[in-house]
């Protein structure tokens, strides 16, 4: 618990000296299916529009309706964006869980909450709000049915009032949310309105936290990864896509499904792509390379489960070199798991997918603009190598609201790699499919349908010779295999490379990836700026890793690698790859199936650093 | 096929319309065992190529993984070939077939492949009616490794290792029929005649076209109870009807005896003429169909021919909307939206 805030809960100031400015954690507790999520919008993108930065965490269970769901919104002047393990302002509407809610609260947490769920409070630490929603509601319309849809509206009007925010925004962003249905926007906003309204005439004003206009958040971007990730599809060029539904990596097709509705028709309105709901991932994959194979670019998004039924299929791609790419957006494991909890967990799984020496390209996003990037290069890198690309998001990253620079339309041509066309056939004399003709591993490849008498070849699992004969000769095997090992060496400059902050001085280097990237820049402001420790930073963006992975772990003494698994898996790709290395690492692991936060990350630091 | 071939020289004795010869439609030697079903298949597959004059380079050969899987090496060098891995051919031929619309698509099983590892994805294969030619080269047991049970194996057979049969056997025709299919034919290797009409109408059919051939393994499962034994194949056999498949590009002249045949026009403009033999039969009712096959499998009767036949079920690539060119082959103008499009896109998280 901050100082301040207990501080505050003390004595609550009128000119408050620890007021705090467009830096607020806001949790919302309901049960899921409640409707809560519009609701939860309008409030989040009423702040916006405002100008603070702001990004959400959903919380949901594995169920469609009942079991309780927090909602979690952060405003904050910096962007600062990860999780917090602190609420601010917190709104009970579940009776299922609101004792517990309760009770997790630091002391001066303001808590709004439901007139029947009052006895509840028994604590006298809070700064507590009783709102009589019901009665509020019933103001608002006649109809049961309706009621129980605009209720949560009331609290975005309640919140409104006690944080500042303009209800000109809310109403702006109500009607944003319900877009063309009118008729729910003016009855969402005459709730929200009746809140702000009851707020105004009954609740005591607060003065510790303070929304104001701010220019931070002017000209971004508010979306989720699974978003970015299908736009980048979308411009990317993909022309196949296949899925097996499963969360958290359904509305990477879903809403590819809207997009290339709207995009990729043809002027007499045919579509320019396919996407086919497969029977389940082992035929999702399968698609994928037949399509690939063919000459489409194609892609499948799944999550670990499907990762395990793809391995076959992963090996034949690396294998036989035909194109592939797989979003993994991660989820808790093994087995089902918590199938609504993010996680690391794929990373190794993923790197070494299918049975005998396999390795793969594994591009890791941090953010919702690499996640956009990330889907095109992965669909570039996947044909130029003539491999299985993963993508590798997860949960928090997928499905989670952020804050984003605008993202850039591609300026890059398409590039397809190493086809031959008739032509080129014509031109060349011969061709040998698995020759290494420029000594980077990786070979040239022609598509069924090339109209030319020695553009056929014949793909195959198995044992295989520079002109793809059959073979189980020693010999062959071990000069493709050795080839392959070639070309992965070639990808290590080719993907993505690592974001490197240096610091002059500092012993400690942090080594992350993906999602914690947002937690790890907040974490070390807090350590240089709190307790005055500096660390260098590299962001791992893909694997395999290269020479500035390399040098960057020869820098510096204690070499931290934070992951969000149990059994530090990058760690240990990385003692592989640098055995002598190896001793400066230490793995800072966060495995509980909640995004990592700023506050936990400094805990476990700061004894690394010797405080 | 019908827009990728040429039209017909005026007279070629050894060569076909595209002026190619037979072996230009060979492939490479095949390392089965001597007498094994399906290089009889490969025979009739590499004939009836010939035959239909289909270029090589628009024919994709895909295979799962088995003896029969590894024959699509031994026809039509000329083509692309995709051997995969076990169970799972039905998959990539989606794949392929969604990329590149025009292509001809050969797929060659075992019944291991099909109907064991492989059942779930045929039968989500046959109901989307993704347009291949799917062969399955039915021994009723694992030839590659070694002689095991398959699935198709009639129930009550003895097995080499002396295992007897107790499961029902699938009967990948019936099942075919019940998923949808248009195009649903048994046959025999050793009817090569029968085998290569029957591919020739299947390569010209829109739509999944499913021939399920016994296909005796003469080193695992020729023994005598074996239901798909060569013998007892050659003993039981029993056309359904007359087979003979006239191309869209030749002139139809068929005279038969007024209720002796029955002609099918194709979608393609070809035609199947079908010439009623012992058996009174309608290749176009489902249900006849069903019922035929539901007996045999009781009576331990061996059909062949043109199960059932339905040209009008719409097959996968019309069902998506497609664009009439291979998604393979688009330019990047058609697949990367402008930058109004990206702009507007950008607005709504603005
Ligand atoms: C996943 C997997 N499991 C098992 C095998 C071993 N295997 C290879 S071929 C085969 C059976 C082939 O039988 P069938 O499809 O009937 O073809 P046949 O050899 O009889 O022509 C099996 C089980 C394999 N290749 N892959
Ligand atoms: S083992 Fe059987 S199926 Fe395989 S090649 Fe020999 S005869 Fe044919």
């Amino acid at each position: 618990m901050s100082q301040a805030v207990a501080d505050a809960a003390k004595k609550p100031a009128t000119s408050d000296p620890w007021q705090q400015v467009n830096d607020v954690v806001i949790r919302i507790a309901t049960p899921n299916g409640s409707g809560s999520q519009s609701a939860n919008n309008a409030l989040m993108r009423s702040i916006f529009t405002m100008g603070v930065p702001v990004s959400s965490k959903n919380l949901f269970p594995s169920n469609i309706q009942g079991l309780p769901t927090w909602f979690t919104i952060r405003a904050n002047e910096h962007g600062w964006q990860s999780a917090r393990n602190r609420t601010d302002l917190c709104i009970a509407m579940n009776p299922q869980t609101a004792a517990e809610d309760i009770a997790e609260l630091q002391p001066g947490t303001m808590l709004i909450c439901r007139e029947s769920l009052k006895a509840l409070v028994k604590r006298d630490d809070l700064v507590v709000y009783v709102v009589p929603f019901n009665k509020i509601v019933n103001t608002v319309c006649d109809e049961t049915r309706l009621r129980k849809m605009v209720i949560n509206m009331i609290y975005v009007g309640v919140v409104a009032h006690l944080l500042g925010i303009e209800f000109d925004e809310v109403e702006k962003a109500i009607h944003w949310q319900f877009a063309k249905k009118v008729k729910a926007a003016q009855l969402n906003t005459q709730a929200a309105r009746a809140g702000y309204d009851y707020a105004v005439a009954n609740l005591e004003a607060q003065t510790r936290f303070v929304l104001k206009r701010s220019k931070a958040a002017e000209g971004k971007i508010l979306l989720e990864g699974n978003q970015a990730t299908a736009l980048g599809m979308v411009f990317g060029g993909l022309t196949f896509a296949s899925w097996y539904p499963i969360t958290p990596s359904s509305s990477v097709c879903e809403y590819l499904t809207g997009y290339m509705d709207k995009f990729r028709r043809d002027p007499d309105g045919k579509n320019t792509y396919v996407i086919l709901q497969a029977e389940d991932e082992l035929a999702a994959i399968g698609m994928v390379l037949g399509a690939s194979w063919a000459g489409a670019r194609s892609f499948t998004a799944t999550s670990g489960p499907g990762i395990s039924l793809m391995a076959e299929m992963a090996g034949l791609s690396y294998f036989a070199e035909v194109p592939a790419v797989v979003v993994d957006v991660q989820r808790m494991g093994p087995s089902t798991g918590l199938p609504t909890r993010t996680c690391q967990g794929d990373i190794s799984k993923a790197y070494y997918l299918s049975h005998g020496d396999c390795k793969h390209i594994l591009l890791m996003p941090g953010n919702m603009k690499e996640c956009y990037e990330f889907a095109m290069e992965s669909l570039e890198l996947a044909e130029q190598f003539q491999t299985i690309v993963f993508l590798m998001t997860d949960l928090d990253l997928g499905m989670n609201k952020w804050l984003s620079d605008n993202f850039e339309y591609p300026s890059k041509p398409i590039s397809r790699g190493k086809v031959l066309s008739a032509h080129d056939l014509s031109q060349n004399g011969t061709f040998a499919r698995y020759k290494d003709v420029d000594g980077d591993g990786i070979p040239y490849r022609t598509v069924p349908g090339t109209d030319h008498p020695g553009a056929a070849f014949f793909t195959r699992g198995t044992g295989h010779t520079e002109t793809a004969a059959y073979s189980e000769k020693a010999e062959a095997w071990q000069k493709n295999i050795d080839r392959l090992a070639r070309k992965f060496d070639t990808a290590r400059e080719k993907v993505p490379q690592p974001i490197v902050k240096n610091e002059s001085g500092a012993e400690i280097g942090i080594i992350a990836y993906g999602s914690t990237d947002a937690a790890v820049v907040e974490t070390r402001h807090i350590l240089e700026h709190e307790h005055g420790v500096k660390t260098a930073y590299l962001r791992l963006r893909a694997l395999p890793v290269g020479k500035t992975v390399q040098e960057f772990c020869g820098s510096y003494k204690k070499i931290l690698i934070v992951e969000q698994n149990r059994d530090a898996q990058v760690a240990g790709i990385l003692k592989s790859e640098y055995p002598e290395l190896a001793p400066r690492f230490t793995s800072i692991l966060h495995y509980n199936g909640l995004p990592i936060d700023a506050d936990t990350l400094v805990a476990k630091i700061l004894p690394q650093a010797g405080k | 096929m019908s827009s990728t071939v040429a039209a017909p020289p005026a007279k070629a004795p050894k060569t076909n319309r595209l002026g190619l010869t037979m072996k230009e439609y060979q492939g490479a030697e095949s390392t089965l065992c001597a007498g094994c079903g399906h290089d009889a298949i490969t025979s009739s597959i590499i004939k009836a190529f010939y035959d239909l004059g289909v270029p090589p380079h628009m024919v994709a050969k895909l295979s799962g993984i088995g003896c029969s899987s590894k024959t699509t090496n031994y026809f039509l060098n000329g083509s692309h070939g995709f051997n995969t891995v076990h169970g799972r051919m039905a998959t990539i031929a989606t794949g392929a077939n969604m990329a590149n619309r025009h292509l001809v698509n050969i797929g060659v099983s075992g019944d291991g492949d099909t109907a064991s590892i492989g059942l779930g994805h045929f039968c989500h294969m046959v109901r989307r009616n993704v347009h291949v030619v799917y062969l399955i080269e039915n021994n009723g047991c694992y030839g590659l490794t070694k002689g095991q049970a398959s699935a198709t194996a009639d129930k009550g057979t003895v097995m080499k290792s002396g295992i007897t049969i107790q499961s029902q056997p699938v009967d990948l025709c019936a099942l075919a029929i019940e998923m949808g299919c248009g195009f649903v034919a048994r046959s025999f290797s050793g009817d090569t005649q029968q085998v290569r009409t029957l591919i020739k109408a299947a390569v010209a059919h829109t739509g999944t076209a499913v021939i399920d051939i016994v296909s005796p393994c003469v080193t695992f499962n020729n023994h005598e109870g074996s239901t798909k034994s060569q013998v007892y194949a050659r003993d039981h056999e029993e056309p359904l009807h007359e087979m003979d498949f006239i191309p869209h590009y030749e002139n139809i002249s068929v005279d038969y005896e007024p209720g002796t045949a029955k002609v099918v026009k194709m979608h393609d403009g070809s035609h199947i003429t079908l010439k009623k033999l012992e058996v009174d039969y309608d290749s176009h009712d489902r249900l006849r169909a069903l019922e035929l096959l539901s007996h045999a499998r009781n009576e331990n009767l061996f059909y062949t021919g043109l199960v059932y036949f339905n040209p009008d079920i719409k097959p996968l690539d019309e069902h998506m909307n497609l664009i009439d060119e291979p998604l393979a082959q688009l330019p990047e103008s058609r697949v990367r939206p402008s930058q109004e499009a990206f702009a507007s896109i950008m607005k709504t998280f603005a």
